[in-house]
């Protein structure tokens, strides 16, 4: 891989980086074996400590928590766009009525934390922990999809909304008919990078009491002894919620570089020193991701 | 609302655990967010490797879970942190990555011709991002790394799960102690948290928008 940074290295810069190289891997190496050493000395890498997973019963406690934690993550995730497709809407409304109390509604919802607005849904109405989790995932994520929407409609080229009115559309037919589908592609890997934010925040369920998979490892370790069997649950709940994100963020970067090949009207792809034209996008999804965490 | 003006030096408090948190997260995440982002475009391999994989793991791991490592699980594996130092280090690893990010969106937002202009004059990988990308990076990169601030802001509430105090923990409280009034007590502490998040990201758009202006 090269890339405008830098040169591609001669003789001298090869001996250097492959210098740096080894220096690297041997850090690596060292602070791995660092914690290898650690669990060791703690016996959290005893062999009986993950004979657990021979049984059955606790692949069946766990993959129930992954099931709710999917569940909620799917129900949570179509609610999400679907309000934010309202959100997006209603924040550019052409009556001022509307677009005032939704864009304060809006900053409402997306400053604060997600955690919040579970446990008072939680506190405030009656419909339970595992739907008080749905419905702040909901909410919040919509709030940030529909903002996503909104300058994926603002960022289309004027002739767009133009074109429509001069063809008779009336405003919302505009809005969904010709302008609502573009942004929506165009957005798309920014959407799906929040849906990972979206599985991501699932974990915080446990807190107001969703027994969702990081609920079902905290029951069996307490059930099994903390001190040791929590490690090695841990390690595979990490593992099952890393594999899930790591699936829809292949999605997201598929989704990103397909819409970048097509090159639709309003992507020009940024290419940049870094490199990679085709992750620009994603990056674009990082920051918004970011910026919901 | 009495409830809030009842409870004001606790919500005060709880306020300030949060700027806290986050002033401590701020400056120890963002050198190391630096150094992810100088790594990931780097011309050693290694290095790009090790802070590719660093990122990816961290940015797709649940908050959630990387606490639950660092006040609990560390407690079997080498002893227990105190709760403070736990919530800083937690955010610190996971809040990192996302600087990384933005950093190197930003890196990627200064047009080739600079580089390439730097490297034709004979100017080092060291030279070439120190003296003319970086510098140049810092205006469209700000943006960004103010709505990381903002995330991670929001992203505090997770140590008052863990025993640390600040506003969800103080929020949780005086629900708990209150149960008549928690639409109240819900509204005082998003209002704290929004005061942060809302001028911030007002700054970031107001940025945003001067630099597009000038490009």
């Amino acid at each position: 891989m090269t890339s405008v940074l830098y040169d591609v290295p001669g003789p001298r810069a090869r001996r250097r980086s492959r210098i740096l190289s080894v220096v690297t891997g041997l850090v690596v190496a060292g602070v791995l074996a660092f914690a290898i050493v650690q669990l060791a000395q703690a016996g959290q890498l005893d062999a009986e400590r993950w004979l657990i997973f021979n049984d059955p019963l606790i692949w069946q406690a766990l993959l129930r928590g992954l099931w709710i934690v999917v569940q909620s993550a799917i129900t949570a995730a179509v609610l999400a766009i679907l309000l934010g497709v309202v959100f997006a809407l209603l924040r550019q409304s052409e009556l001022r009525v509307v677009r005032i109390p939704t864009t304060v509604v809006l900053e409402f919802f997306r400053g604060m934390p997600v955690l919040l607005m579970m446990l008072f849904i939680y506190l405030m109405f009656p419909i339970g922990a595992y739907w008080s989790v749905v419905a702040a995932l909901t909410v919040y994520n919509g709030a940030i999809i529909g903002e996503a929407l909104r300058s994926g409609m603002l960022a289309l080229p004027k002739g767009q909304r133009e074109a429509g009115l001069a063809i008779g559309l009336r405003p919302l037919q505009n809005r969904l008919l010709i302008e609502f589908p573009q942004a929506f592609r165009n957005m798309l890997p920014i959407i799906v990078a929040q849906l990972v934010v979206l599985i991501k925040d699932t974990a915080l369920g446990t807190v107001v009491g969703q027994v969702g998979l990081v609920k079902e490892g905290e029951l069996l370790a307490e059930y099994l002894g903390r001190s040791t069997y929590y490690f090695p649950l841990f390690v595979v709940m990490v593992t099952m919620y890393l594999l899930l994100n790591l699936a829809v963020s292949t999605l997201a970067r598929f989704l990103a570089r397909r819409r970048n090949q097509s090159g639709s009207a309003t992507a020009a792809p940024t290419g940049g020193p870094g490199g990679g034209a085709a992750v620009a996008p994603l990056e674009g999804g990082a920051a918004v991701a970011g910026a919901s965490t | 609302m009495n409830v809030i003006f009842d409870n004001i030096d606790t919500f005060l408090r709880g306020f300030g655990g949060t700027l806290t948190l986050l002033g401590l997260t701020t400056l120890f995440a963002l050198p190391f967010g630096l150094l992810l982002a100088a790594m990931r475009v780097s011309p050693v391999a290694s290095l790009r490797a090790t802070s590719t994989v660093y990122v990816e793991v961290l940015r797709n791991t649940p908050l959630l879970l990387v606490f639950t490592f660092f006040s609990v699980i560390i407690t079997y594996i080498s002893g227990a942190l105190p709760f403070q130092v736990a919530a800083v280090l937690a955010l610190t690893v996971y809040t990192a990555p996302f600087f990384a990010e933005a950093i190197r969106s930003g890196i990627n937002g200064v047009p080739v011709g600079q580089a390439e202009a730097a490297r034709s004059i004979g100017m080092t990988f060291g030279q070439t991002l120190g003296l003319v990308i970086l510098p140049q990076a810092v205006r469209s990169v700000v943006p960004p790394l103010i709505n990381v601030i903002i995330a991670l802001t929001k992203n505090t509430s997770v140590a008052g799960a863990f025993f640390i105090f600040e506003l969800f923990n103080v929020g949780r409280e005086v629900a708990n102690a209150n149960g008549n009034a928690v639409v109240a007590v819900f509204l005082g502490v998003a209002f704290f948290y929004l005061i942060i998040t809302v001028p911030l990201g007002q700054l970031a758009d107001h940025i945003e928008r001067r630099v597009a202006v000038r490009r």
